[in-house]
């Protein structure tokens, strides 16, 4: 027995003990197995769908098209007049914007939580974790009373400028706990070579955050992406829209009549979240299954 | 302020220590300027998006203001408002309380199901893993949103699949008062797989020793799971459900989407944020959007705490 504890708990499995019964292996795989086929059918058939012609859409439930169109997508692609890359540019522009704020806000608060003396510190990190219980609605409305009295709907100040201010407590708290788990000394060192503690922050404490650091940017796009309310309360110019968004507008333009572009345009604005989900897998894993636990 | 802290299990939420090297004075108090200089951004936010807002908003709830006109004071008016004169806010609640009474514990039952299955020394670990995740990265999504429209649609996937097994006479599922919140409470258990990961995490944890003895004893695999995996587990069991109610009370984006915006048919999926939406930015009836917020708030407390509370009768941690 190997204490699991220091290492990601989730990247080995145990060694499959020798078993007396094999038919309960296979009892088990097969359950395991049709579980994970009925979870993604849904998906896979959506993908499947959109490369259907609209008649077969509501009278096929298979996987695999029996006339292959790519109609589907040429026809989603300019219904709103504006092609769909503007929508697709524009998320990714809010995205990349919203992970640089929170890295850096985040970060910042986090080092001086975990690592610098000040007043009301304890009074002030309870605040912190406060924050991540609270119902994002509750502020909803003087939030944009306050973001139209200064003209910044239909901008997208109301969806990145928080993100520079730390307002997704919960990667202060990530980080926080990150941080606690790297040596003192290092610091020391550091600052009897001279480092003030800016240098210390910028010099040792972020390289060494990088796995902290992957899975607070990976959580921010994929929330960020997908975000609907925010830009469904401040974006008003068709040429603004985000995916989602745009996809409403889609939805609401036809009257849930076009399945064939729709789904089309769907799959493409869940692709980016699939990429990330292959290339950034571990990090993602290890992100949700540490949160919880050391 | 009834606002509640939560911790994981696991962690410490003492505030760390700040071991100071010696040094000389000038030095420290450079050091605190520093701090707050690190503080800055999240000061900013949190007095200015934060808890402004916050007590903006529930100064707002004793208010009647619509954006443009004036602001006038009406006491508890708003409150009294929602319990004795509002049909539609109650049946936002009994929905919205449906919603998360039934989906989260089956969500988290099925988490518990197939993280403990998989955690039996399967090949493809990972694979399977990976798979079972996967509704949960994208569940949140337009994308999928609409997809549920479809497929629990009246020609949609759901009816051609059991027409071809011969069934007729179905119903239109998001059309029907009866079903339409059942889809929704379908696809939040579908994304159940973000709670398994946390699942499997907690379950290696769990020392092998325990089952060894145990089935030396002579338990089987129920005795095992109900006499150990589970007492084990009921701090992450415990983060699990908390989190995920709290995420279920803010539903808002499927609802919207398969409804159209209304919480239709004849307010069946009215999700309590959909209406709270409807009520500060169709009606523009803010002071009564911000006692919602605020009622909301009290609820998340209430149902929070009481998880807590409840939580030493039924919560092991280390050494009990």
């Amino acid at each position: 027995m190997t204490s699991t504890t220091t290492q990601p708990a989730v990247v080995r499995a145990p060694a499959p003990r020798p078993q007396r019964r094999p038919w309960r292996r296979i009892v088990l795989h097969g359950v395991v197995l049709l579980g994970a086929v009925a979870m993604v059918y849904p998906l896979l058939w959506m993908v499947a769908s959109a490369f259907k012609p609209e008649s077969d859409i509501f009278s096929d439930p298979g996987l695999l098209p029996a006339t292959f169109t790519t109609e589907n997508f040429t026809k989603g692609w300019d219904a709103l007049g504006i092609p769909f890359s503007t929508f697709f540019l524009n998320s990714f522009v809010i995205a990349a914007i919203s992970v640089l704020g929170n890295l850096l806000s985040c970060s910042l608060a986090a080092y001086a939580f975990a690592r610098l003396d000040f007043r009301f510190k304890k009074t002030l990190f309870a605040a912190m974790l406060a924050t991540l219980m609270l119902p994002f609605h509750v502020t909803l409305v003087p939030q944009y009373i306050l973001f139209q009295s200064i003209d910044w709907t239909n901008t997208y100040f109301p969806l990145v400028v928080p993100k520079f201010l730390a307002v997704d407590a919960f990667f202060i708290f990530l980080m926080v706990q990150f941080m606690r788990g790297l040596p003192r000394t290092l610091d020391d060192a550091a600052t009897v070579d001279g480092c003030g503690p800016f240098g210390v922050f910028w010099r040792i404490i972020l390289p060494l955050m990088r796995p902290a650091l992957a899975v607070a940017a990976i959580f921010t796009f994929i929330w960020t992406w997908n975000d609907f309310l925010g830009p469904l309360l401040y974006i008003s110019d068709r040429e603004l829209y985000t995916a989602p968004i745009a996809l409403n507008a889609f939805l609401d333009s036809t009257g849930a009549s076009s399945w064939g572009p729709m789904f089309a345009m769907s799959i493409l604005s869940i692709l980016p979240l699939f990429l990330v989900f292959l290339f950034a897998q571990k990090h993602l894993i290890n992100g949700i299954a540490t949160t919880g636990l050391k | 302020m009834s606002v509640n802290t939560a911790s994981p299990p696991g962690t410490t939420v003492a505030v760390p220590p700040t071991g100071d090297l010696p040094e000389r004075g000038r030095r420290r108090r450079k050091r605190r300027w520093a701090a707050w200089l690190f503080l800055l951004p999240w000061l900013v936010g949190l007095f200015g998006i934060t808890l402004g807002p916050m007590i903006a908003s529930l100064y707002l709830s004793f208010t009647d203001y619509n954006l443009l006109g004036r602001l006038s004071f009406v006491g508890f008016d708003n409150y009294v408002r929602m319990f004795t004169d509002d049909p539609r806010f109650v049946s936002a609640c009994l929905v919205t309380l449906k919603y998360v009474l039934v989906s989260v514990p089956l969500q988290l039952a099925f988490a518990l199901a197939l993280a403990t299955l998989l955690n039996r020394g399967l090949r493809g670990l990972a694979f399977y893993r990976s798979v079972y995740y996967l509704p949960s990265l994208l569940g949140s999504s337009v994308a999928i949103a609409l997809l549920w429209r479809q497929i629990f649609g009246g020609s949609g996937l759901v009816n051609t699949a059991l027409g071809a097994l011969g069934l007729t006479d179905l119903p239109n599922w998001i059309a029907t008062p009866e079903w339409a919140l059942g889809t929704l409470i379908v696809l939040n258990v579908w994304t159940f797989g973000s709670p398994m990961i946390i699942f499997l995490a907690g379950l290696r944890q769990v020392p092998q020793e325990l089952y060894d003895a145990a089935s030396v004893d002579g338990a089987n695999a129920w005795g095992r799971f109900r006499r150990i995996t589970m007492p084990m587990l009921t701090p992450v069991i415990f983060f699990n459900l908390v989190l995920q109610m709290i995420n279920a009370f803010q539903a808002f984006t499927q609802s919207y989407i398969i409804s159209g915006g209304s919480g239709g048919p004849v307010d069946s999926t009215l999700f309590y944020t959909l209406y709270l939406y409807q009520k500060a930015f169709t009606d523009f009836d803010m002071g009564y959007a911000s006692a919602m917020a605020w009622f909301l708030l009290v609820v998340i407390g209430l149902f929070t705490g009481a998880a807590f509370f409840t939580s030493r009768y039924w919560v092991h941690y280390d050494g009990e």
